[in-house]
């Protein structure tokens, strides 16, 4: 990343700093331009669903704020800090391993295949963050996450392991175990979209609860546009690496304005 | 005495170590190749006194060493009548060993073949003897390849040991060459050299060539 | 053909070879240890950053397990005294056996830890969990079933190359085999007990690899 980050600032200040922020933010795999200079802005306790085509860079917009995936151009900035890069010297240089692990405790994800630990009981996945990263003790960990699994309904499961338990039932434990980590971003990669359509509304469910519960800023991406209408603040439709077209879910589902996002959205519900 | 002197002085010796390997190496998988194949076999025959056979001498010489077979083989042998020259008992040894371990190969091998190639040559009424010549065995032999190109490099390994009952190989020259100029590093370290040479730019891409050359006769190259 | 085979003289060699026994366990026990311990540093340099690491590693593990380890045995034993550095037989067997078989261990293990889904590494990503934590509390103990059944072959491999110990002077069972031939010149008894003894070590083990898999799956829960 050799870029002149001279335009970018070392902090965001000012009375409504973004929780989130993508300051024209590209990546490329080789030849491959998957996002192209993005500017997007997430605001505290938004709720953002990202929608496109496949191959559009939504899945990559959540992995590169999860640090999964590096950025080739550009600065991301959580709670008002950069996170990929850091000051140094007055200047914006790469972050280091330490910064980036400092920002990451910022941010939670929710993937599409649960990833959840397969030698622990749910209790222990989501005691394990807790106790590893955060260095609460077995008995502090053990009650918060006795409390998050009561929330998304796993209370009784809890001495299970994830072999032993539905899909939907999973996502549901990870959910729980992203929330222990006290997270202000709070990120859904297709999380419904590995599930049976009879528990789907099980995690969304949770997920709705979460909204209105708490004050925490999410990001999502899905292919369940009711529910998305249903949640979400603001809806992002992305085309070939770009927001083509952002707004309210009302504007965007009932009056989108460009070709793109009709397109698209006429062939979705086609679908259903 | 430099390194280069080393190799001038007693590269003969060398080369003539090496020729020895290389002939029970030959020799040693030749054998391993033709127990492996007919005792793989009887592995998979309906018979329990022809598996129970094979197994026995799979077990054994899987489940001892080859130093101790070897030994058995040069020192035992004799008081019940059958006494060989040492040439012919490490060749012997080393190639029962491989070919105990090429048997499970073959077996394995012969099982992975997909149930319904076996399944289609019954349609068409072959022979068991056609059934397993023409279609099963040539399925299996691509597939066992890669594990004997392994099993190869063992038995390479194996024949070192041959040295113990001074056949005159490699490994029974550079140690005399130690004995006599007590240059370790120089003795041993060419030897090691040489099997590597052997065993990583001559047995394994030799095993890749035929490899490819099975794929493309299967069509898969 | 009259038995050639002499009960009375075997029954008396019988409690030397048992007591030799002893040693070949702990020759193979030790170089074992080591070799686990090498296997597993090796491993984790092959994942390193560094390019150039990572080759040269490679290429070392190649080299090592593409030798024979009875030559293998005797460079370390003797090179050592020709810089100045005098190793005894049981040290340069065991160092020497730990490096060969570390080399075959760390692929085992490399292969372990491969088997183990990306999704596992992202997850732990996620909870920001650092790199030892990972390793020990995460991927470790799923990659550990399917390494066991290599481990355990490797095991039993060790223990039928310690004869080769025998070479340089350990007081293994071939080497007291040896001896018990030299003395008597009766080679068949001492040779075909060695041959009993090494089966009758072998072959339970290999049953014995088979169920510690079984249980290690399910105490880590991972019945898959």
């Amino acid at each position: 990343m050799t870029e002149d980050l001279s335009s970018f600032p070392l902090h965001l200040e000012g009375a409504n700093v973004p929780m989130v922020r993508f300051a024209k933010v590209t990546k490329s795999y080789g030849a491959l331009t998957v996002l192209d200079q993005l500017d997007l802005d997430v605001a505290t306790g938004e709720m953002v669903t990202v929608i496109g085509p496949s191959g559009s860079g939504k899945t990559t917009v959540l992995r590169m704020l999860m640090t999964l995936e590096k950025i080739n151009g550009g600065v991301i900035y959580v709670d008002g800090e950069p996170m990929t890069h850091m000051e140094k010297g007055g200047r914006l240089v790469a972050a280091d391993n330490a910064h980036l692990r400092r920002v990451r405790s910022k941010i939670g994800m929710c993937f599409q295949h649960f990833n959840l630990f397969p030698h622990m009981t749910a209790l222990e996945n989501c005691m394990e963050g807790p106790t590893q990263v955060l260095g609460l003790s077995k008995a502090e960990a053990k009650a918060r996450a006795e409390t998050l699994l009561e929330q998304v309904g796993m209370a009784a499961k809890r001495g299970h392991r994830p072999a032993q338990l539905s899909g939907g039932q999973q996502q549901r434990v990870a959910i729980a175990r992203a929330l222990a980590m006290r997270p202000k971003v709070m990120l859904f990669d297709e999380v419904t979209s590995a599930l049976d359509p009879e528990v789907i509304g099980e995690v969304t469910n949770v997920i709705r609860k979460l909204t209105s519960e708490h004050a925490l800023t999410m990001l999502m991406v899905t292919h369940q546009m009711g529910f998305a209408k249903d949640i979400s603040d603001r809806i992002c439709f992305f085309y070939k690496g770009k927001i083509e077209e952002q707004g309210s879910p009302k504007e965007l589902f009932d009056h989108p304005q460009k070709p793109r996002t009709q397109q698209f959205l006429s062939a979705v519900r086609e679908a259903i | 005495m430099s390194y280069l002197d080393f190799l001038t002085t007693y590269g003969p010796r060398l080369a003539s170590g090496t020729a020895v390997t290389v002939g029970q190496f030959v020799l040693a998988s030749l054998l391993a190749v033709i127990l492996a194949g007919t005792s793989g076999l009887m592995l998979l025959s309906a018979s329990r006194g022809i598996r129970g056979t094979a197994l026995t001498y799979v077990e054994i010489f899987r489940g001892t060493s080859l130093l101790v077979q070897l030994y058995w083989i040069f020192f035992a042998l004799p008081i019940f009548g059958l006494t060989l020259e040492k040439f012919t008992a490490g060749v012997l040894a080393v190639g029962l060993n491989g070919g105990a371990y090429g048997a499970m190969l073959v077996k394995g091998a012969v099982m992975a073949v997909p149930k319904g190639q076996w399944e289609a040559a019954i349609a068409i009424n072959m022979t068991p003897t056609r059934r397993m010549l023409r279609i099963i065995l040539p399925q299996a032999v691509v597939i066992m390849l890669p594990g004997w190109g392994n099993l190869l490099i063992e038995i390479l390994k194996g024949t070192a040991l041959v040295a113990l009952i001074s056949v005159t190989d490699l490994m029974f020259e550079v140690r005399q060459i130690n004995n006599a100029s007590f240059k370790s590093a120089e003795a041993f370290g060419t030897a090691l050299l040489i099997y590597y040479v052997l065993a990583r730019f001559i047995v394994t891409p030799g095993m890749r060539g035929i490899e490819r050359a099975m794929a493309r006769r299967m069509g898969r190259a | 053909m009259t038995t050639a085979w002499d009960w009375a003289f075997a029954a008396e060699i019988l409690p030397r070879l048992i007591h030799a026994t002893g040693y070949t366990l702990l020759a193979a026990g030790g170089g074992y240890l080591i070799a686990l311990i090498l296997g597993l540093a090796l491993t984790f340099l092959q994942r390193s950053r560094s390019r150039v690491l990572t080759i040269v590693v490679r290429e070392v593990m190649e080299f090592v397990r593409s030798t024979p380890l009875v030559l293998q045995i005797f460079f370390i034993f003797y090179v050592g005294p020709q810089f100045g550095l005098r190793l005894s037989p049981w040290t340069a067997g065991m160092i020497a056996i730990g490096l060969h078989y570390g080399a075959y261990l760390s692929e085992v293990f490399r292969g372990g830890i491969e088997s183990v889904p990306k999704g596992q590494w992202e997850a732990a990503t996620a909870l920001n969990l650092s790199t030892v934590k990972t390793y020990v509390r995460i991927i470790l103990p799923q990659a550990l079933p399917s390494a066991l059944a290599g481990m355990g072959n490797y095991l039993v491999g060790i223990l039928k190359d310690t004869p080769m110990l025998a070479v340089i002077g350990v007081t293994e069972l071939l080497h007291a085999a040896n001896t018990i031939g030299a003395e008597s010149y009766r080679y068949l008894e001492p040779y075909t007990i060695v041959g009993l003894i090494f089966l009758l070590l072998s072959l339970p083990a290999a049953a014995l690899i088979r169920s510690a898999e079984t249980w290690v799956r399910k105490k880590l829960g991972l019945n898959a």
